[in-house]
């Protein structure tokens, strides 16, 4: 009985690690700018499929392939913060910002399955080898990958956050744009980071699970719904929020689709959510106070 | 002369250089309309379909048409969508003037243009596998279908496990309405063949990981898991299947047949079985099989026309044409005639999906027959005896 429990929980874990990698590229455009950037699940298409490319499609090497991917997906962000976000960041309101961003969204996935179409892609695993089992459950050596890569990210972002000037000059930004701006910085270059962190983020996240999940043009959508559960549960913003909150709802997932039945997989783990949201309507993680200064 | 008069003479100088022109071709061209789901949800499926219809036609124009009459076939896009459907449906009956019409590709748009076939008296051959396409056929009078049923893919399966003394199974769906039409087969069809499904699962076609609801098939004592589904699901269940080392067989539905996905799971995929239209194992069929020079014909001419597989989709349009093509051959351009020509004279009728047998009582003409239970070895597949 404990194997089969171990079992749902490594599968909860490997969505898991994906919602949160998602998360935390809501929050960190959100938090520059107040946006909520629906496209975010199609950087991680991008990365995916942009991986493939590279690795199968050039049979470039492993290293390469991801650096160009990354590269790839940081100018894609650059360049939708450029031509959608800017112009429009001083005189629109957030809601429409936000629908710029489905529009985005629905452009980039038109381009993509233009350029791989509709079939799904994968390529081989990070490392080959024979599933690990731990006291009888399975886990896959890229399920570990995905998961260390999502804590390698947390890591990163937090000393980037908390250790760097920039980093802070960010922080700055997302608490009092205009204070920010009368210290000396450059506000608008700083979202524009913030767009290029998260679909770097969102397409590392991409290229960790398509050797799992297999990668196709159309996947962006549930990856955006759930990710942005994930960063909401944990209380929008917060980064540590959006990582705990990923977990719990993958976690939740698949305990209700092992124990209750997989039929009322998304239903239950929705379900519990608006309760969390009911009891804490921050988040998890998040301060009344801070949600009520927000704009959005 | 003034500019009225000026168009006019043209206009009438046009019109009198075209119909010396239509006199001097052969004969009037016969016209056929297609509603395919070239663009849209479904548009896995209209793309292939399309492609095969403009192959075909062209070819047999080519050949000097059907009669000496050339085919001309109207293709609508239905954008997979039901309402689309109906209104390209009434623009080939009304203005076109068809004289039937092959499509739509998904069973939903299928059953939208039945009323509309029947009041419009004009043969209909769906590229739609539901069952509730052509039954209750009484009620079905002027429609047909090419894809084989469902349920005669269950049959398949449920015989191959019978003789392997498989009598638990565990199954696993996909929520969409290809996975909701095989579970009701597979429930349906177990009691018949002395199955007892143990453990009944789903997912979302988007979903990830399954390993938790085969963790559960697992527990459940199952003998054999059944997976029914269309897309990358079914390769990341085969995927999960492998990794946890469950001992147990791991059947497909026949939407498992292309080579993309055996591809896709690598390794993970030796073994599976799954039922099968001939169109994947052509070049592994004895060669007096009354289907392997058409598929062989039909998969080289695509992939000389195209790139990529024609698969399964792309011959449930070919076999609806051809089907419409003799009829025009044999009974003229009548609709009544064409339809009963269709009901009583394809017989033994080899198509791509099978060897058609039509009959007033059954208006798809496939059983079990039309599959081959096919297991994947080394990378390929390989028919079981």
């Amino acid at each position: 009985m404990f194997t089969v429990f171990l079992q749902f929980l490594f599968s909860g874990l490997t969505t898991g690690a994906v919602y949160a990698l998602v998360g935390i590229g809501f929050n960190i455009v959100y938090n520059s700018t107040s946006i909520i950037n629906l496209a975010q699940g199609e950087f991680v298409v991008i990365g995916g499929l942009m991986m493939w490319l590279f690795l199968e499609g050039l049979k470039l090497s492993f290293m390469t392939s991801i650096i160009l991917t990354l590269a790839v997906a940081g100018s894609i962000g650059l360049i939708m913060e450029r031509l959608t976000i800017r112009p429009l960041l001083k005189k629109a309101d957030l809601l429409l910002m936000i629908m710029v961003t489905i529009a985005v969204s629905i452009l980039m996935r038109g381009i993509l399955m233009f350029k791989f179409g509709k079939e799904p892609y994968s390529y081989p695993p990070f490392t080959e080898g024979e599933p690990i089992i731990v006291y009888g459950a399975v886990i896959q050596q890229q399920t570990l990958w995905v998961i260390f890569i999502t804590g390698l990210c947390i890591v990163l972002l937090y000393l980037f956050f908390n250790k760097t000037l920039l980093g802070k000059a960010m922080r700055a930004c997302s608490v009092d744009p205009r204070a920010a701006r009368l210290m000396g910085i450059n506000v608008s270059r700083i979202v524009m980071l913030s767009f290029v962190i998260s679909a770097v983020i969102g397409a590392v996240g991409g290229i960790a699970i398509t050797p799992i999940s297999l990668m196709e043009y159309d996947k962006g959508p549930m990856l955006a719904v759930k990710g942005f559960c994930a960063s909401i549960m944990g209380g929008l913003g917060r980064g540590r929020g959006a990582v705990i909150g990923g977990f719990v709802l993958g976690i939740l997932e698949s305990l209700t689709a092992g124990y209750i039945h997989s039929g009322m997989k998304d239903a239950v783990a929705l379900i519990i959510m608006l309760f969390i949201l009911f009891v804490r309507p921050a988040g998890l993680f998040g301060s009344a106070e801070v949600a009520r200064l927000r704009r959005f | 002369m003034n500019k009225g008069l000026r168009l006019l003479l043209s206009i009438l100088t046009a019109l009198t250089v075209f119909s010396f022109i239509s006199i001097s071709q052969a004969k009037e061209p016969y016209k056929i309309g297609a509603i395919f789901s070239v663009t849209g949800a479904a548009s896995f499926l209209g793309e292939p379909e399309k492609n095969t219809v403009l192959m075909l036609v062209d070819e047999i124009n080519r050949a000097g048409g059907i009669n000496g009459h050339p085919l001309e076939v109207i293709i609508e896009d239905s954008k997979s969508d039901e309402t689309q459907a109906v209104l390209a449906a009434k623009k080939l009956l009304e203005k076109d003037n068809v004289l039937a019409i092959i499509g739509p590709s998904t069973t939903g748009e299928s059953m939208a243009l039945v009323p509309i076939m029947n009041n419009a008296k004009t043969p209909l051959i769906s590229c739609a596998a539901g069952a509730g396409i052509t039954n209750p056929v009484q009620e079905r009078y002027w429609i047909f279908k090419t894809p084989q049923y469902d349920t005669s893919a269950v049959e398949a399966i449920y015989t191959h496990m019978k003789k392997h003394g498989i009598t638990k199974v565990g199954i696993i769906t996909i929520a969409t309405g290809f996975g909701d039409a095989g579970k009701k087969a597979l429930h349906d069809l177990a009691p018949k063949f002395g199955i007892t499904i143990v453990a009944d699962e789903r997912y979302g076609p988007k979903d990830s990981d399954m390993t938790t609801q085969l963790t559960k098939i697992k527990a459940s004592g199952a003998q054999a898991v059944i997976n029914w589904s269309v897309g990358p699901g079914q390769v990341v269940v085969t995927k999960n299947w492998h990794s946890l080392k469950m001992g147990i067989p791991l059947y497909q539905s026949h939407g498992w047949g292309s080579k993309k996905n055996i591809e896709l799971a690598g390794k993970a995929a030796e073994g599976v079985i799954a039922p099968l239209g001939r169109l994947v194992v052509w070049d592994k069929l004895p060669d007096k099989h009354p289907q392997k020079a058409l598929l062989k014909k039909y998969e080289e001419d695509y992939k000389a026309h195209y790139k990529g597989e024609p698969g399964t989709f792309g011959g449930h349009a070919y076999d609806a044409l051809m089907m419409v093509v003799e009829a025009l051959k044999k009974a003229g351009p009548d609709r009544k005639k064409i339809r009963d020509y269709i009901e009583n004279n394809i017989k033994n009728w080899p198509g791509t999906g099978g060897i058609f047998n039509m009959s007033p009582k059954d208006h798809c003409g496939l059983d079990m027959s039309a599959f081959e239970m096919v297991v994947v070895k080394n990378g390929d597949w390989e028919i079981l005896k």
